[in-house]
């Protein structure tokens, strides 16, 4: 409970509600903080505005005629407001923050320094391009880059991030059938694929088809050849899969597919396993989305916008949205409209060319590792998982046998008999100073803890997590199951009901006047 | 034991007439932990065997629930609007999801009777 009476914490409002240890309600330095329409005061504000002077009703009448309600507070009453809930935030700038399929690595400084210079950040998308040239280039070096990394013959720059780029990819893949006068009805999507998947064919009109996983953990081939016909339009499969595995027969998925008429959408969200290693371009995709905020490191986790590029194989390109960037002897310059050249493009998807502040930071990171420091990163990416999996394999339940790639799966099973969940065991993980992993995704293992350590930790970071998550199995198996099910015990915020917090949700703020009449 | 038959999707089936009556099991409400909504499907709908015709969301995630059995959807369990927990509190009664008036009884043969279901579940 706030100071204004709102309920602050879950079950507090029944018996056995936590007593406030303090006057204020802050522990040590972190504050109970109000929320910003609480902090406001009647009557007051926090800037100075010239007195209007009598100005006629040009209105009709529809002149406001009560408060608008903004919050009286001044601005370093408003800074220290959100200086104080960002430090209830957790950032890849704070720790490890192993979320498996969401790749959370270092976002190089550099990488922020490119994007400040006023030529870059101060320019506007409906600038003439004469003045833009830099900016324009700069598009153009990072699409023809994108499609050196994977081996393909275009790339659509403009998608706002990966389900983005996946709605791209298969808006191209209808367009290319519908040319063919065909209209197709299904997409298979794997059993561990990413949720968007399915949702991007159904919003796209298709009816999905399942398919299940064999014994390693990847596509079963026999119930794919055995599901393709010339009613499917494409096949969505991410590799590595959402099980940190290689889809070792990605050719022969590839070719069954196409044998049929139909594509390959490659969900690039997990490229960081394979850049500058693997093109797939020679895996026989046909469009994959680049999610430039994970494998390129850009940030996001509410950091930054995603930007989901997508690459094309020639039998898609013709369908690629507009804008895009053309260069020739006047320089460079944008193709706006789906006409002439373009008369084929599904049009447009986005109001402007893209995530410029993106594509800068994405840029900035591959010229600063080059051609020759790329691979470096799937090398490092998969190693650290590896080192992961290789330490806690006798201490939790890895999923599948061998290697994994970039992620390590573990199930549920090391906790049988304990009492203790994967989501008790990833709140303890808090208690401890660590962001959990990845919990109950993907769906296809019970329980699951999908760990991605990504190349940027060290050795020594490593170390720490594996310890502790050694420390934390063990003490579940030694039936220690408080330190789990009432975890997290230190964090600021105590276990959140998830349930109730689903059922009946409270999505506005309203002033504790409308909430007396609401309860009347 | 009940007289429940099951589906290989985990969904309980309970014929009367030709009138089934088809929710969740308790194992799959178990697995899916606390459910927080319930997309039921309209009734007059003509569904087949196989179709996607409700979707139950939980705390983990969100399933498609198929229809097991082909016809008409003649009723709803509109209580699962308000309080989704009845299919955790009572799933293979009170936590009905939705009646179907048969086209083809046959198709109840490719079922489990509770015994079997138990062992695929285990499985």
């Amino acid at each position: 409970m706030n100071r204004q009476g709102r309920q602050t914490r879950p079950n507090e409002d029944g018996a056995g509600s936590a007593a406030k240890t303090t006057f204020t309600g802050h522990q040590a330095l972190d504050h109970e903080e109000d929320l910003i329409f609480e902090l406001g005061r009647d009557g007051q504000c926090g800037v100075d505005l010239p007195a209007l002077e009598d100005m006629p009703d040009r209105l009709g009448g529809l002149l406001r005629d009560n408060e608008i309600g903004l919050p009286g507070i001044s601005e370093p009453e408003v800074v220290r407001h959100y200086v104080r809930i960002s430090r209830n935030n957790y950032a890849i700038d704070a720790g490890i923050y192993p979320l498996g399929s969401c790749t959370m690595k270092h976002n190089p400084r550099l990488n922020e320094k490119m994007a400040r210079l006023p030529g870059l950040a101060d320019i506007h998308p409906l600038q003439p391009t004469s003045t833009v040239q830099g900016a324009l280039e700069l598009i153009d070096t990072l699409a023809h880059w994108l499609k050196v990394v994977t081996g393909m013959p275009a790339v659509a720059m403009s998608p706002a991030a990966g389900a983005h780029g996946e709605l791209c990819g298969l808006m191209t893949i209808r367009a290319a059938l519908e040319a063919r006068g065909e209209k197709r009805s299904r997409v298979l999507v794997p059993e561990s694929a990413h949720g968007t998947n399915p949702a991007t064919a159904n919003f796209c009109g298709y009816k999905i088809q399942s398919i299940p996983a064999n014994a390693s953990g990847r596509v079963d081939l026999e119930a794919l050849k055995a599901a393709v016909d010339d009613d499917v339009a494409a096949i969505m499969l991410t590799n590595p899969n959402t099980c940190g595995l290689f889809e070792d027969e990605v050719i022969e998925v590839a070719k069954a597919v196409h044998d049929v008429g139909g594509y390959f959408y490659c969900d690039g969200a997990n490229l960081n396993a394979l850049v500058g290693k693997v093109r797939v371009g020679d895996l026989g995709v046909d469009a994959m989305h680049i999610n430039l905020h994970k494998t390129f490191s850009t940030p996001h986790g509410g950091g930054g916008p995603g930007a989901g590029p997508v690459v094309l194989s020639d039998a898609l390109k013709a369908y690629a949205p507009v804008p895009w960037v053309t260069s020739g002897e006047n320089g460079f310059n944008l193709q706006e409209n789906a006409t002439g050249e373009a008369a084929a493009s599904i049009g447009r998807m986005k109001s402007f060319h893209g995530q410029m502040g993106m594509f800068v930071r994405a840029l900035t990171y591959m010229m600063s590792f080059g051609c020759d420091g790329l691979p470096r990163i799937a090398e490092d990416a998969v190693l650290s998982a590896n080192y992961v999996l290789a330490c806690l394999k006798d201490h939790m339940s890895p999923s599948f046998d061998g290697y994994c790639m970039h992620e390590a799966l573990f199930d549920e099973h090391f906790l049988d008999g304990t009492g203790v969940s994967t989501l008790d065991f990833a709140k303890a993980m808090i208690d401890e100073g660590f962001h959990p992993m990845t919990i109950y995704f993907p769906l296809v293992v019970h329980g699951a803890m999908l760990i991605e350590p990504t190349e940027s930790e060290s050795k020594a970071s490593l170390d720490e997590f594996i310890e502790t998550m050694i420390d934390l199995t063990k003490s579940a198996k030694e039936g220690d199951t408080t330190r789990f099910t009432e975890a997290p015990r230190l964090a600021f915020r105590k276990r959140l009901d998830e349930t109730r917090a689903a059922r009946s949700p409270v999505l506005r703020w309203r002033p504790p006047v409308d909430v007396a009449e609401a309860a009347e | 034991m009940s007289d429940h038959k099951y589906s290989e999707d985990h969904e309980w089936i309970n014929v009367e007439g030709d009138i089934a009556t088809v929710g969740i099991s308790n194992f799959a409400q178990e697995q899916l932990g606390d459910v927080v909504f319930v997309d039921l499907p309209q009734v007059g709908a003509e569904v087949s065997k196989g179709d996607e015709v409700a979707v139950v969301e939980s705390v983990k995630a969100a399933s498609e629930i198929y229809a097991p059995l082909s016809g008409e959807i003649i009723a709803i369990n509109e209580v699962l609007n308000e309080t989704p927990e009845t299919v955790n509190a009572d799933a293979e009664n009170g936590g009905w999801f939705f009646k179907i008036k048969l086209a083809d009884e046959g198709e109840m043969d490719d079922l489990m009777d509770a015994e079997a279901y138990a062992a695929f579940a285990q499985g």
